[in-house]
């Protein structure tokens, strides 16, 4: 791999946020009220509830992670979709770049623009809620590795699925987070679901995350076994979301779908 | 395709120009046959085969929501050219755009996004460049400008160059040997200046007209090769 295309493709993202303040905006914006409305809702669950629980560690905590989680996967996505919405896919493809370093590429700018968010609801969520989220310690390190690395993952997956199905599958793409998110009890513990959800829940890394995260907040430590369980799935799924990748390429690029992309209406 | 040579590759709509540029461009995959760029297989080292190669067509725009300026340090860094900022900056001055450097691509007017696109074009100094009808949105005087710089650029850089046209008066003025196609298979090949006469017609676009219409451009069977050779790859080279 050469540092230069991949450069190319997190510098385009850049140009886009430098030239369209609403860009950093959008990203900035959604958390920003999220934090805000969990955060008022585990204030008041607080106040009323006298079942001992810290909702805003619990909630809020979890609406952040759950953000950052989709944030990431937006990150990725949205840069792949700039090539769609652009009709770039000639332009790009028939450069030396490879899949590779296109995949790194995009990974870097998912990298730098949920970094953003996350920078915003952590301040949020600690200047106005007191969230105690550095409380967790070290503990934040394999959390958010596993939420970004299932991020990457599943924004890898559902670029290659729009690059398969074709510019109007966008919409198909962005309730993926709202589809997930009653599976992996990102508000509740897993043992709420019936066996079937819990099942699927216990195949998806981000249940591992919440599930502890509930235990560190009630004070009962964290399972090493469940986080490493986490990030093994994680990494699965993002060698998977790479070899489906560049497998529907390969689909793409033999069938003429990829040529055809470039005179394809996006609608 | 030798060094320094214009190649016109010529044929009614649907004959498969596009496609075989798209063909040459890795985009597409040939059901048969074999591309070799610079002697690189393109099927099996496709990044260093299409290091020496680059293109612009009219119906593949660059990034509208992009400046001229950041298209092309875009690609520059797509094609790893070294010294990209100098490459740039030559371009800029070689194709007219520097007052443009800074103007969103989407909002140049066919002409300067032309030039834009042949900028781009000649980034990585491609020793083959493929150009889908580069002045099809262009006014004459415009056109001809295009013609003389990329008459010049091959002449001085030895760049092989793949021309689609549908105008006759064009080819016959740029291309050293032209290319009729139909339904994706060559029917004829020779120098667009005595080609016409060789076949019994008075310019190009006449000789054009006529295999486009005659049953010659609709018998592709006749022409075609042999199940077998074609099962070992050989044919459509």
């Amino acid at each position: 791999m050469k540092l230069r295309p991949i450069a190319a493709i997190a510098l385009r993202q850049l140009y886009l946020m430098r030239s369209s303040p609403t860009r950093v905006l959008s990203m900035i914006a959604w958390v920003a009220i999220d934090i805000i409305l969990w955060g008022f809702i585990s204030r008041y669950l607080n106040s009323v509830s006298s079942a001992g629980i810290n909702f805003t560690a619990s909630l809020l905590g979890a609406v952040l992670f759950w953000d950052f989680f989709t944030r990431v996967m937006q990150g990725v996505t949205m840069a792949f979709f700039e090539d769609v919405w652009s009709r770039n896919f000639i332009n790009l493809f028939a450069t030396p770049l490879l899949i590779s370093e296109y995949l790194t590429g995009l990974v870097l700018t998912g990298v730098t623009t949920s970094l953003l968010g996350l920078i915003v609801m952590l301040l949020l969520a600690t200047w106005l809620f007191g969230l105690p989220f550095f409380s967790l310690g070290l503990l934040l390190l394999p959390f958010l590795l596993v939420l970004f690395m299932f991020g990457i993952g599943l924004g890898v997956l559902a670029s290659a699925m729009v690059l398969r199905l074709g510019p109007a599958s966008e919409w198909l793409v962005w309730p993926i987070p709202a589809l997930l998110s009653p599976f992996v009890g990102v508000f509740y513990p897993l043992s709420t679901l019936p066996a079937w959800m819990r099942s699927v829940g216990h195949a998806l890394p981000p249940s591992y995350v919440f599930e502890n995260m509930r235990a560190v907040v009630a004070g009962h430590g964290y399972s090493g076994s469940g986080l490493a369980i986490g990030m093994a799935l994680a990494l699965l799924d993002i060698l998977l979301a790479a070899w489906v990748f560049s497998r529907i390429y390969r689909y793409a690029v033999r069938s003429g779908l990829l040529a055809r992309y470039s005179a394809e209406s996006v609608s | 395709m030798r060094p320094g040579e214009i190649v016109g590759l010529l044929g009614p709509n649907g004959a498969g120009k596009t496609t075989t540029i798209n063909m040459v461009l890795g985009v597409l995959q040939p059901s048969a046959g074999q591309i070799r760029i610079e002697g690189v297989d393109l099927a099996r080292h496709r990044s260093q085969a299409l290091s020496h190669t680059n293109f612009a067509a009219v119906y593949a725009a660059l990034p509208g929501n992009l400046t001229v300026y950041q298209n092309l340090r875009f690609f520059s860094l797509l094609y790893d050219v070294a010294a990209g900022a100098t490459r740039i900056e030559q371009l800029l001055s070689e194709f007219d755009l520097q007052r443009l450097r800074h103007s969103r691509s989407g909002l140049l007017s066919s002409g300067e996004q032309t030039r834009l696109a042949l900028a781009k074009a000649l980034l990585n100094k491609p020793r083959l460049l493929l150009l889908d009808e580069p002045t099809a949105s262009l006014d004459p005087s415009a056109a001809n400008l295009v013609r003389s710089h990329i008459r010049a650029m091959a002449s001085r850089s030895g760049c092989g160059i793949l021309w689609t046209s549908h105008n006759m008066y064009e080819v016959e003025e740029t291309c050293d040997r032209v290319l009729f196609l139909s339904r994706g298979r060559i029917l004829l090949e020779g120098d667009p200046k005595t080609l016409p006469q060789a076949h019994g017609a008075a310019t190009l676009e006449e000789l054009f007209i006529r295999l486009a219409r005659e049953p010659l451009a609709t018998e592709p069977l006749a022409i075609e090769a042999p199940a077998q050779q074609r099962d070992a790859g050989e044919g459509g080279r």
